[in-house]
Parts: structure tokens; C-alpha cells; sequence
């Protein structure tokens, strides 16, 4: 049985949210591409349009969406803009540890309050020195009676400036390596966490991006999410989720690339007619045509092998899904610059701020190395 | 109290409108159907009127075929307590789709009924007089304010006029209300919504249901044409002081606007 169809429910949240990226995000991209804000009215704006923290069950009051809910969703706002997105996106990556590995009180406590106010959370892993090696992290927990002391530092935190909770991981052995980690969650006002400064970046540039250092906060055990020692694997077992939904937001910023030059090619004339007469334009068109709808279908079987319980299966597509999906939207937007030529270079048009953008999807949620090396230690396991 | 919003499905406005080739109509095919944006601004007043009231339900209805339906859907998503749907396949008139829409209202016991000023397909501005007529209501259009009494009696609205004139008239209760754009901003179908709207129930008649069997259509369709293509512009040559005037003679004889 195959069947390429969205269901009318899918069809549904597609074109609500195709409405609100034009009404909303699209009008606005550049200007807080420019100025680097953070888009606040926005993301409020989403959160009450029901977009944020999709995959909280419904027995807490969520909408207890699938991955292949959060991928349709994601291309669409990667349509608009990939920095609003990740901002809108985070608190999916953030509280997944939570709704995975935490107990029923835990989620009453640390989760349902993001259904009832726009809060947000921010996914705490990498580190100025465990990047790729998240294995080889150094923020410290130290038992301490009923609490952890935590010391350490946290590096490229989405939305760390406005967060209300971070879900943090650190090693309370290192020695134990990954069977040594534990994941926190960790309320953005205990003492002793100081936040850097906004990152002043090459693409998403709205969206918030800091280092965090955490100096003997002292964190509940109450808190701890999961056992001892199932950090790692609760990372895991998050990134395996949002990694095919970063994947398809760099899905719509290619297919929002290729319309736009798809519409200009149409437009802009050379030697006394449309470049779109030409094969040039036409072979970089039917390419882009091409990778997207690859990727999109990379995307959408990694989703239904994880929405229908195929975790291992699951975990390997979302890597060729994100390795193909991030790879080509750069491919994409670097061709869309290309066919705009000289205007394309400005920001007078769209497609410089795409091609911005979509790089940091080659980094982030694991580099596009990472994903090979995942890719191939499936391939070559036997 | 019982608001009543009237809507209609009508093309997005982004459609390629094609001509049937009896001229009859328009292929509806490949068209992506929204609901009319004036009836949005309906509901959203439906909505924001049972918020400040604090109390009351919103019924939206609608008249056409089964895809009809999604338009409904939308409007419960968007938080709508009831949808009916009065079913019907074939073309209906202004008149006709007003009898059904007057039924339903008077079954609903509507209090207040709101629709949008017009549609956008038909562009024909009719409807929210012909069920207020149908009813024997009062009716008010190109509203772009309206406050409830307190006791629910009567309502003050405000309609706009051309060139920003404002014209604030009180109107008794039961009333149909023509609103325009500007009256408020629609809220989205939100994505919990869109999942709820799915399982809601809709209520459908057809037009037996609503005693209207036997009725026929007043009006009947005749002929479809397409706008004139638009021509092609004019490109004045000649020195400069020659081709300016050439442009304020073309500007003030042919073009009519200096």
C-alpha cells in the first residue's frame, strides 16, 4: 500500500498556515532580517494561531501532532523566513526531552503551562567545545542532597534571551562519557545563569542565538528528566523527531527560492526576450524542481516511519532527509542568486537573504557531515 | 442570544476565472475555494459580539454544494459554536439562496444576523437587504462598527460613506448587518481549532427541509463574458517638447484625466 496523499486534516493545517506566512511572516522577513530583532508579535502571533508546541499530547490539552504534522508545517514557514521559523520551531525541540523521557507530573509541571501563555524553551546541548562530539560535553551536575549543582557553559541557544525554560543537558561523570549525561529542566530565573549577548549572524538573523553559563545553580533533583545516566539517549531520541522538521523548513526556503526565480526568469528579459526562453534558466529551474521534490519526500518518509513507530528506520531517513534537504536548499538558493545575476546580489530582492539563511541548516541540528557519518554507520553496520 | 453569520464560498481571488463553454457559467474545476473575505469579517464580528456579551452562541450558515462545507469548517476553526448547511447542487439565485438563508434564521431564532456587504464573485450586495426583507428585520450596511446595547435591544453602528464620510445610525433588534472591511481583523482558524472543526457536527437541510421544494429561481444566468483584453500602450516618440505635448493633449482628450 502506498499512498502519496495528505489527509483533509493535513490539507487543513498546510493552508492555515500558508495563510498565516503570507499575511504574517513573509511581509516582515526582511525587515527584521535587517534589523536583527527579535520577532516577539510574531511568534505571539503563531503561538495563538495554535502553531507552537504542537506535539503536546492531547491528554495534557495539546494537539499531540505527529513529525509528518510538524514537516508540513515547517515547509511552510521556511516558505517565509527560516530565522522566524527556528524561533517558532524551538520549543518543539525543547520540550520534547520532557514529553519523551519525563514523568506525567513533570509534564503537567514543566510543559502545560506553554499550552495557556506563549513561553518559550530553548533545547540546551552543544557547547563551546562538543559541537558534532555532543558526546563530549563538560557542563557539570553535582548531586548535592536534593539538588544538582550545575556549572557550565552552553553555546548557540535558540532563543536563550527570551526564554522561560531551558531542558539542559550535563555530565554528572565524565569519564562515563554519554552514559554519564542527564537532562534538566532548568527555569530561565534560578540564580546564577547569565546569558551573552545576541548573536550577530549571516542568516536567521531574527532569530535569538547566545551562549548560556550556568554558575552553581542549583537545580531541584525533582527536575531531573528521565534517569540518571539517560540524557544522551533522550537528545537523541528528541533530534531524531525535529531533525526531518528542520530538514523541510529548508524544503519551503528552496521552493520559495525557486518561485521567485522562476517568476523572474519570466520577467527579466536579455537579448529581446524572457532569460526563462533560455536553457540555461530552464536546466537550473528543472533542477531546483528536482532536489525539492526529493527532499520533500525524504522528509515525508522519515516522518511516517517515526509517526508509525519505526524508530532505527526512522532515525536513518531523517539523516538522509536532513543531509538532502539542507545540502540542496543551498544548491537551490545559490542558483536563484545566480539567475536574479546582479540584482539577486542585493537585498532589493529575496533570494541573498535565502541562501543566508538556508546555510545555517547545513550546521545546525548536526552539520551535513554528521548526517553522512550517521548515513554511512547505518550503511555499514553489517 | 443566538448570532447568526451568513457566509459564502466563493473563488480565491487569485483564480484564473474560465468561462463554460455553454457561457453559462464558470469552470469551477480547478478552483481553490475561500470564504468570501467580507463574510470573514462577519464571523470575526459574530465571534468578538459573543465575547463582549459574554454569553450567546454563533451559528454560521452557508448554501451551496458538499465543498461548501469546508467553509463551515473553517468558520467553526475559527471558533463558530454551530454550522448549518443547506444543501444544494444546482444554481440558485439571490433570491432563492435568501429564502433558505431566511428559513435557517428564523429556525435558529437569530437575534442578530451578520454577513459581509458583498461577495467578491458576484459582487451583487444583495443578499443581507433580501433576508432582512424575507424576515421583516431591520438591515444596515457597509458597517464598520457596531456596539449591543446592554439589554440587547437595539445596536449602534457605524457605516462608512464615500470619501471617509461616517454616518452612525440605531438600529432595533433583530437586524441584518452588511459589514465591510475595516470592522475588525479576522483571527486565524487556529490549528487546535482546525483539528476540533473536524469532528464537529453540521447540521444539514435541503430545501425541502425549509418548505422551499417547490420554489424556482427568480433570475436566471444568461450570458458570461470575459473582460476586454487591455490594449496595448502607447509609446510617443519625438523630441522632447513635442512627445510632452502629445502626452498632455492624449492625457486631456483621450485619456480624459487632466
Amino acid at each position: 500500500m502506498l499512498n502519496f496523499s495528505l489527509s483533509e486534516d493535513q490539507i487543513a493545517l498546510r493552508d492555515m498556515v500558508r495563510k498565516f506566512v503570507q499575511q504574517e511572516i513573509i511581509p516582515n522577513s526582511a525587515k527584521f532580517d535587517e534589523s536583527g530583532d527579535f520577532p516577539r508579535e510574531i511568534i505571539n502571533k503563531a503561538w495563538e494561531a495554535g502553531l507552537m508546541n504542537i506535539a503536546v499530547p492531547e491528554k495534557f490539552g495539546g494537539m499531540g501532532l505527529g513529525v509528518l504534522e510538524d514537516v508540513i508545517i515547517n515547509e511552510e514557514m521556511g516558505a517565509g523566513c527560516l530565522g522566524m521559523t527556528t524561533s517558532i520551531a524551538v520549543n518543539t525541540l525543547g520540550l520534547y526531552p520532557i514529553l519523551l523521557g519525563g514523568t506525567d507530573a513533570q509534564i503537567e509541571e514543566f510543559v502545560v503551562p506553554f499550552l495557556s501563555s506563549p513561553k518559550l524553551c530553548s533545547f540546551c546541548l552543544t557547547e563551546p567545545g562538543a559541537g558534532s562530539d555532543a558526546g563530549s560535553l563538560s557542563t557539570m551536575a553535582k548531586e548535592d542532597g536534593d539538588d544538582f549543582i550545575v556549572n557550565g557553559s552552553k553555546m548557540w541557544i535558540t532563543n536563550a534571551g527570551h526564554a522561560d525554560l531551558f531542558t539542559v543537558f550535563c555530565s554528572t561523570n565524565k569519564e562515563l562519557r554519554t552514559k554519564g549525561i542527564i537532562c534538566l529542566a532548568i527555569p530561565a530565573n534560578l540564580p546564577g545563569i547569565t546569558l551573552g549577548k545576541h548573536e550577530n549572524k549571516l542568516g536567521q538573523r531574527c532569530s535569538d542565538t547566545r551562549a548560556i553559563t550556568f554558575e552553581n545553580v542549583r537545580v531541584p533533583k525533582r527536575n531531573l528528566i528521565g534517569k540518571m545516566g539517560e540524557g544522551f539517549k533522550i537528545a537523541m531520541r528528541t533530534l531524531d523527531r525535529t531533525r526531518t522538521p528542520i530538514a523541510s523548513g529548508a524544503v519551503g526556503a528552496a521552493r520559495a527560492a525557486m518561485n521567485y526565480s522562476k517568476n523572474y526568469s519570466k520577467e527579466r528579459k536579455q537579448f529581446g526576450q524572457p532569460i526563462a526562453n533560455f536553457q540555461a534558466i530552464q536546466f537550473m529551474l528543472a533542477d531546483m524542481a528536482v532536489k525539492i521534490e526529493t527532499a520533500r519526500l525524504l522528509c515525508y518518509n522519515a516522518a511516517w516511519l517515526i509517526d508509525n513507530g519505526q524508530d532505527e528506520q526512522g532515525s536513518y531517513f531523517s539523516a538522509l532527509a536532513k543531509r538532502h534537504s539542507a545540502d540542496m536548499a543551498m544548491e537551490v538558493a545559490t542558483d536563484a542568486v545566480q539567475i536574479y545575476g546582479g540584482y539577486g546580489y542585493t537585498k532589493e530582492y529575496p533570494v541573498e537573504k535565502i541562501m543566508r539563511d538556508v546555510k545555517l541548516v547545513q550546521i545546525y541540528e548536526g552539520t551535513s557531515q554528521i548526517q553522512r557519518v550517521v548515513i554511512a554507520r547505518h550503511l555499514l553496520k553489517d | 442570544m443566538n448570532i447568526i453569520v451568513l457566509i459564502k464560498q466563493v473563488p480565491d481571488t487569485e483564480t484564473k476565472v474560465r468561462i463554460t463553454s455553454d457561457k453559462k457559467g464558470i469552470e469551477t474545476n480547478d478552483i481553490k475555494w475561500i470564504i468570501n473575505p467580507y463574510d470573514e469579517f462577519a464571523i470575526e464580528e459574530g465571534l468578538k459580539t459573543k465575547e463582549k456579551l459574554k454569553e450567546g452562541t454563533v451559528t454560521v450558515v452557508t448554501v451551496g454544494p458538499d465543498r461548501t462545507v469546508e467553509a463551515l469548517r473553517t468558520a467553526v476553526a475559527m471558533g463558530a459554536d454551530n454550522a448549518v448547511h443547506v444543501k444544494v447542487d444546482g444554481m440558485l439565485d439571490t433570491y432563492l439562496v435568501s429564502r433558505a438563508l431566511a428559513e435557517v434564521c428564523k429556525k435558529e431564532n437569530g437575534h442578530i444576523i451578520f454577513t459581509g456587504k458583498q461577495a467578491i464573485d458576484d459582487d451583487q450586495a444583495a443578499t443581507f437587504s433580501y433576508v432582512a426583507e424575507l424576515l421583516n428585520y431591520p438591515s444596515a450596511t457597509v458597517v464598520v462598527k457596531c456596539d449591543i446595547s446592554a439589554d440587547k435591544t437595539k445596536a449602534t453602528l457605524e457605516q462608512e460613506g464615500d470619501g471617509g464620510a461616517k454616518n452612525i445610525i440605531e438600529t432595533a433588534l433583530p437586524a441584518v448587518i452588511g459589514v465591510n472591511k475595516g470592522i475588525n481583523t479576522p483571527r486565524y482558524a487556529s490549528l487546535p481549532g482546525i483539528m476540533k472543526a473536524k469532528k464537529k457536527e453540521i447540521k444539514t437541510y435541503t430545501l425541502n427541509d425549509l418548505g422551499l421544494g417547490s420554489e424556482t429561481n427568480k433570475t436566471v444566468e444568461m450570458d458570461y463574458q470575459l473582460p476586454p483584453e487591455r490594449a496595448a500602450g502607447k509609446k510617443l516618440s519625438g523630441d522632447i517638447p513635442a512627445q510632452v505635448k502629445e502626452l498632455v493633449r492624449l492625457l486631456r482628450e483621450e485619456a480624459k484625466v487632466v
